[in-house]
Formats: C-alpha cells, sequence, structure tokens
C-alpha cells in the first residue's frame, strides 16, 4: 500500500472536554450552584454562590434534525445566548442567557421557528424515542411518526407545567425497549411467531447462537425441506422477537402480529419511591400510521385521569399505588386481563400476598 | 437532470400539528438540490413512505467500518435498494458528544458542514446511549466523514459487543444539587477504557452513566450496566429562613401535605415555630423535599458516589434494575477519581472474561450470585446491598462466624 492511499489513522480523542463548549456563566460558576427557581414553563432561573445568574430557556425539537434546523437553533444561540448551547437527554434543546430580559424574545423567536418553549418542572418533556422505520433493521413501527404524532396531540402538556408531576414518555420499536421506561411507554408487542424463511436460515444465521439466544428454549435445529434449518415450538414461543435480530429469515414482524402495548408506571428516579419498571395496561393496539390514533386516544385517557386525580408530586406510578390497581382500570375504561398478571421469574413477587385490597 | 421526488402522502401528514416536523426537514434536506445528499434523501423519503404503507422495516445490517476502529458505524443496507436505489447504503457513525452534551454554534455548524458534504445532513441529537447519530451515509463516504470529524475533535462511540458511549447529567454545570463532578468521572473512566469501545471484544455491551444526584436525571440505574449515583454521607444542609418562606408563601397544609408526608422514611417534622426538623440517621437521600424546596434544602457537604450495577431491558433473562454495589465511595480528591475509575476497570476485566456470550453484567451476577461478584471484585458486603436479609432457609451456614468477624473487623476499620 502506497502512502498516498494509507488511510489516515484515527486520533482516539474519546469524550471530548465539554469546557471548551460551555456556555462562560456555566463553566465560571462550575461546581457552585446555589439554587434554581422556574419564573415560568419552559424557563430556569439558576443562582450561582457567587452571585452569578443563568436562565435557561428549553425548547422541543424533532430530535432527527436536518442541519437547516440546527443552523437556526444556532442562529438563536448566537443572538442571544453567546453561541452556546446544549441538549437534554431528551432532545430538548436549551440556551443559556445572562438575563431575564433575554428570555421574553428568544421565546418569541423559538415560537416563531417552530419550536415549542416548556418540557420543565411539572409537565410532560419530549418523549423519548428510538430510530424505528427510519433506521433500524428489526423495526417493528416507526418512532418518530408516533412522536410527532403524540407531541403534537399533547403539546399544551409540553407548554404548561399542569401535572401532579414530572411526566417521561418513552416509545419503543420493538421488546428490545431501547425507548426503556417511562411513566407512559408506547412499546411493540409482537402477538405471533416468527415465520421463518427456510430457504435462508442456514446461509445468514448462525443456529446454535439463536437457538442459544431464546428465553423460554423454544428454538431447535432442524431439517426442511432437505436443508439445515430452525424450528419453533409456537405453544411455547412468547413472540418476544429475540430470535429476529440474530436471524432476519425469523421475519416477526407482519401486518397480523406487530401490535402496540401500553405500559404505565416507570420511574427512574429514586424521589420518595424507589425506580420503578412500567406495567402492561394496553396491549393488541394496530399499528396504525401515519398518526397512531388508537394509541393517541388511550394514552390521553391515562394522562388525564392522572391530570384530574393525581395529587401535587405523585408520579403517575405512585397515584395508581395509592388509588389501587381496581380504580385505575375503572378510571380509564381499560381492560384487566389474564395476560397482566406476570409469569415469568420473580413473578410471585407481583402477586397481593395480603389482606391489603382497594374497593 | 433532476430526480424526481417520491408522492409520500403518508409522510405529508405528518408535516401538520404544532410539534417540529421531522418530515419537513427531510423534505428541506432532499429538495436541496445543490447538496449531494439530496438524492439520497428523496430516495429515503420513498422507502420510509413505503414502510408507512406495508408497516414493515427495509433495512438490513452488514459490516462497514473506519480505519483503526472496529466498531461505532451502524451499516444499513436497503432490501428494497432496486426501487430506492440512491439511499441503498444509509449508514450511521456514532459519534460521542462532549460530555454533559454542551455545544458552540461553531462546533454544531462545523458538525453540519461535514455532514452535508459527506453525508446526508440528517443528524439525531441524540442517541438512547447518548450519541450524536449521524445518519445516512454511504460506504465510500463514511472514511473520509470521520476523517473530518475526528479532525475537529470528535471521536466513534461504540456498538456492538463494546463499552458504550456514556452519558452524564448537566450536573456541576448547572445544577445545584450534583454532589461530584460528573464531567471529570465520565471522561476518565470512558477515556481510560478507549480500547474496548473502539476495538469491541467484550461478551456483550457495557454502559456507563453518570447522575450527579438520585434524581437520576440520565436514567442510570436502570439503563447502565454501571450506574454512579451522586449522594452525601452527613447531614442534609438545611437554610430554616428559606424554610419559613416557604411555609409563608404556600401555607402549613400544603407544606405538610407536600413536604412532610411524603418523606418516604417519615424522617421529616415541621416544628410549630416553622422551622423543619430533620432525622438525617433514616433520611435515604431520595431527593424529594430538596426538589420541592430547592432554595432552603441542599445535599450535605460530605459528598461521593454510590455505584449500582446491573441494570438492562429485558433480553435475556428478564428487566433488572441496578443493585448497589459501593453504598458511598468518596469523590473528591486526586485519588479518589483514580480509585473510582481503578474499579470500572476491575469491572470490565471481570466481565470481560466471566461472562457468557450475550450475557450482561447483572445478568452474570444474578447466575452467580451477588455474594460471589463481590468476593471476586474484594468488596465487604454491607446492608445497604439488600431490601432485607435472606427470608429462605435454603443456606449453610457453617463458616458463619469467620464472615462474623469479617464484618466487625470491617465496622471497626471504617470506624477509623
Amino acid at each position: 500500500m502506497n502512502d498516498a492511499v494509507m488511510p489516515r489513522r484515527p486520533d482516539e480523542h474519546g469524550v471530548p472536554d465539554p469546557f471548551p463548549y460551555m456556555h462562560p456563566t456555566l463553566r465560571e460558576n462550575y461546581g457552585n450552584w446555589s439554587y434554581h427557581e422556574r419564573p415560568r414553563p419552559g424557563v430556569l432561573h439558576h443562582v450561582a454562590h457567587s452571585g452569578d445568574e443563568i436562565w435557561t430557556v428549553r425548547a422541543g425539537t424533532q430530535r432527527q434534525m436536518d442541519v437547516g434546523t440546527i443552523r437556526k437553533l444556532c442562529e438563536l444561540a448566537d443572538e442571544f445566548a453567546d453561541g452556546f448551547m446544549r441538549f437534554t437527554t431528551r432532545s430538548n434543546a436549551e440556551f443559556m442567557v445572562t438575563s431575564l430580559d433575554k428570555t421574553g424574545p428568544l421565546i418569541e423567536k423559538l415560537n416563531e421557528a417552530g419550536f415549542p418553549v416548556g418540557g420543565t418542572g411539572n409537565s410532560l418533556s419530549m418523549i423519548s424515542h428510538t430510530q424505528g422505520w427510519l433506521h433500524c433493521d428489526i423495526p417493528g413501527t416507526d418512532a418518530s411518526g408516533v412522536v410527532k404524532s403524540l407531541m403534537d396531540e399533547l403539546h399544551h402538556e409540553f407548554t404548561h407545567e399542569e401535572m401532579p408531576n414530572r411526566v417521561r414518555m418513552t416509545t419503543s420499536c420493538c421488546q428490545i425497549n431501547c425507548g426503556g421506561q417511562g411513566d407512559i411507554a408506547i412499546n411493540v408487542q409482537y402477538t405471533k411467531p416468527p415465520k421463518i424463511n427456510h430457504d435462508l436460515v442456514a446461509n445468514v444465521c448462525e443456529r446454535p447462537a439463536v437457538v442459544a439466544r431464546c428465553p423460554v428454549a423454544a428454538i431447535r435445529p432442524a431439517m426442511v425441506n432437505g436443508k439445515p434449518s430452525l424450528e419453533v415450538d409456537e405453544k411455547k414461543c412468547i413472540c418476544c422477537g429475540a430470535c429476529y435480530p440474530p436471524c432476519p429469515p425469523m421475519q416477526i414482524n407482519g401486518d397480523d402480529s406487530t401490535k402496540l402495548a401500553i405500559w404505565v408506571g416507570g420511574k427512574h428516579s429514586n424521589a420518595r419511591s424507589k425506580p420503578t419498571f412500567h406495567k402492561l395496561v394496553a396491549a393488541n393496539l394496530p399499528n396504525n400510521p401515519p398518526r397512531w390514533p388508537e394509541v393517541a386516544a388511550i394514552v390521553k385517557r391515562i394522562l388525564y385521569a392522572y391530570k384530574e386525580d393525581g395529587q401535587a408530586w405523585e408520579r403517575l406510578g405512585e397515584w395508581i399505588e395509592r388509588i389501587g390497581w381496581a380504580r385505575f382500570f375503572e378510571l380509564t375504561d381499560l381492560a384487566f386481563t389474564k395476560h397482566q398478571i406476570d409469569d415469568w421469574r420473580g413473578a410471585r413477587n407481583s402477586l397481593n400476598a395480603s389482606a391489603h385490597l382497594h374497593f | 437532470m433532476t430526480k424526481k421526488s417520491h408522492d409520500t402522502p403518508l409522510l405529508d401528514e405528518l408535516k401538520s400539528g404544532p410539534w417540529p416536523s421531522f418530515v419537513e426537514g427531510l423534505e428541506r434536506l432532499a429538495q436541496d438540490e445543490e447538496k449531494p445528499g439530496s438524492d439520497m434523501m428523496k430516495d429515503l423519503l420513498g422507502q420510509l413512505e413505503h414502510s408507512y404503507e406495508t408497516r414493515r422495516g427495509y433495512w438490513k445490517g452488514g459490516t462497514v467500518s473506519v480505519f483503526g476502529y472496529g466498531g461505532g458505524v451502524i451499516p444499513r443496507f436497503s432490501e428494497v435498494a432496486k426501487d430506492y436505489p440512491e439511499s441503498s447504503e444509509f449508514h450511521t457513525l456514532r459519534v460521542q458528544p462532549p460530555a454533559g452534551m454542551h455545544y458552540s454554534t461553531k462546533l454544531l455548524r462545523d458538525m453540519c458542514d461535514i455532514w452535508e458534504k459527506h453525508g446526508s445532513g440528517l443528524i439525531a441529537l441524540h442517541g438512547q446511549s447518548g450519541d450524536i447519530m449521524f445518519q445516512g451515509c454511504t460506504t465510500d463516504n463514511v472514511q473520509p466523514a470521520f476523517d473530518d470529524l475526528n479532525k475537529i475533535g470528535l471521536d466513534m462511540g461504540g456498538a456492538g459487543p463494546a463499552l458504550r458511549t456514556s452519558m452524564s447529567c448537566v450536573g456541576h454545570a448547572r445544577c445545584e444539587q450534583s454532589c461530584y463532578d460528573e464531567v471529570r468521572a465520565h471522561r476518565e473512566i470512558i477515556n481510560g477504557l478507549l480500547d474496548e469501545m473502539h476495538r469491541p471484544a467484550l461478551p456483550y455491551k457495557f454502559k456507563f452513566k453518570f447522575s450527579g444526584c438520585p434524581n437520576d436525571c440520565v436514567n442510570a440505574i436502570h439503563r447502565a450496566d454501571m450506574a454512579v449515583i451522586g449522594t452525601w454521607r452527613d447531614d442534609m444542609q438545611v437554610d430554616q429562613e428559606a424554610v419559613k418562606e416557604h411555609v409563608t408563601k404556600v401555607g402549613r397544609k400544603q407544606m405538610i401535605d407536600t413536604v412532610v408526608a411524603m418523606c418516604p422514611t417519615r424522617a421529616l417534622s415541621l416544628n410549630d415555630d416553622d422551622t423543619l426538623e430533620v432525622d438525617n440517621r433514616s433520611c435515604v437521600r431520595c431527593m424529594h423535599c430538596i426538589n420541592v424546596m430547592p432554595k432552603a434544602l441542599s445535599p450535605g457537604k460530605d459528598r461521593g458516589v454510590t455505584i449500582l450495577m446491573g441494570g438492562k431491558r429485558s433480553l435475556k433473562i428478564g428487566d433488572q434494575m441496578g443493585t448497589v454495589i459501593h453504598p458511598f465511595l468518596k469523590l473528591e480528591s486526586d485519588e479518589d477519581y483514580e480509585k473510582l475509575s481503578e474499579f470500572a476497570e476491575e469491572c470490565i476485566d471481570f466481565f470481560a472474561e466471566n461472562a457468557l456470550e450475550h450475557e450482561r453484567i447483572g445478568e452474570t451476577i444474578d447466575r452467580i450470585g451477588l455474594a460471589n461478584f463481590l468476593k471476586a471484585l474484594d468488596v465487604p458486603v454491607d446492608p445497604n446491598m439488600v431490601n432485607h436479609p435472606r427470608t429462605s432457609s435454603y443456606v449453610r451456614t457453617d463458616d458463619w462466624d469467620i464472615e462474623a468477624a469479617k464484618w466487625f473487623e470491617h465496622k471497626k476499620a471504617a470506624a477509623k
């Protein structure tokens, strides 16, 4: 290989040092903040021990951004925020400005440019989402479209702080659940075992690895039409889709099998109660692009029941813990079925071993 | 000749409504004929519309990487390239953002310029692990795109069975509740283990996440193999004058209902003179009262971190939260930070040597038992690691006295 075509060796920078990219007031008061307050939804006011103050304006974005959108955010950061900005873990853009006077005009310009301001305090923040049909190799549905549809409908809850506590929603396009836990989670739930293209298995899949991947040992090697392939014990199969990533000929997605489910009561924070997983409350909803109306209707029912009935500072799961699951299903008009009784490892821990009952 | 756009009636419905529309962004890129990514985005929109019509995804993986690294590129080849040839290759580069996701507009604009030159012009800020995702690149352009990004100081993130890109909260940069220097811990640990990120050779993925306090804004306990959560050991700080102001402002009923009564360990009491009494030995550092009254209450001054390990989502044995491995590690001096990095390295070594293929560390711990994991890492047992002692009587206790002696020795050493 001559020098001209020798590829460049990477500089292993690792995680970049954020200080050159940090707003000067944040840099100067690093580790030295005193308190904060929220003058209005979408605005945080932090005060440092030095007496320095900073106002943060938080705006929702579409996460998958074209360069034009990012450059628009940059223009606003240059005009109002000294050429710096940051993003939250939920893809909200944050502009740090050095006086309260700048927040009004910045909010106005953000709104003009189509970015809603909010997501602070006891509001619904941006729904965390995954890749979906846009880029994933195993998606059951889209992510950006589901999120866009829901955030359109729940816009008011992003721009106002009217919830009992913060609400964190997530979406996931398969049962791997890259979107994580949520107060309300909208996840793909497959309802049929994989359909196997036996002609391709031998060439595409490492069969022992696929057998090992199954959580319920439902997959075994088999000869089909004279070719080495795999077969699924469909009575055992829990339709999780775990075999699909290592073996794409085991197609789990399909019109008849890719449904959506809604889970509630997940929580990452340690505030008051320990972190919790979300729980299944509705399933078998149609995967109905471009706006998934059946999903949106149930999400709204749950969210508004919580808004109405939750006490100050109760997270959605804590609200249900207080009123009980019986009342939750009554208030949301959702069904409680045998499928909501856990039967996986540790399932007994989720059963009620007491005479504590809600009527 | 200008390439014709596909009709996208379903996607078009996602252009209306008050939330920013990703479809409008994709269209802007497709319509910018001057840019090399324009045709790619036209076919990308066509394929996405086809997914919306047929309710199926059409990407498959493959192998694409950059010189010197084994991971970080997510290859995507279209299964319907015949109809959408220009987006037949639509790879993603996962790139690590500055810790805490701070940007100058110069850095963002440089990123845009590079991605417009070599890729589609579509950037996701950020992926669920915390990567900048540069989405939409041909196989041939992956190397030049990465070279340009690398030249402005950015580096590839993790993918596959490897150390993954990490995330830390805003923390010290803007939050009064932050209990340690998240940027320092994040960068020292990850940058000390880069080989595990760039040359994937672990049994499966391994994620670190850093939250400055138990509010855990980066969701570390459930979503990280090792969660580093800020906390404190001494008494929480109370500004009694600010407490009184709060009571005056909201009233005694609201103060009692939303602060005193919601304390999970009944460690708070409102005195008759509207000051707050705190039973600090009963406090579990949950953050609730501090969240409600950020001006009056703050974490204590003897700060450090709690380490939890084993968080993961369902595959294969079911969901797991991380559980406590180190209840408290002081994190202040250079030596403290070095010790934390050393512990992280020991955990990665243990994982590399002992986990089965495709097994997360939480599953390994589950398989061998927490006590064995602690022994291997030379971490003493602690009641903070369990909700309660065992209730099952199936246990052999013939070396109880030896273990009990260890406990009392450890207590004695800790008291010094």
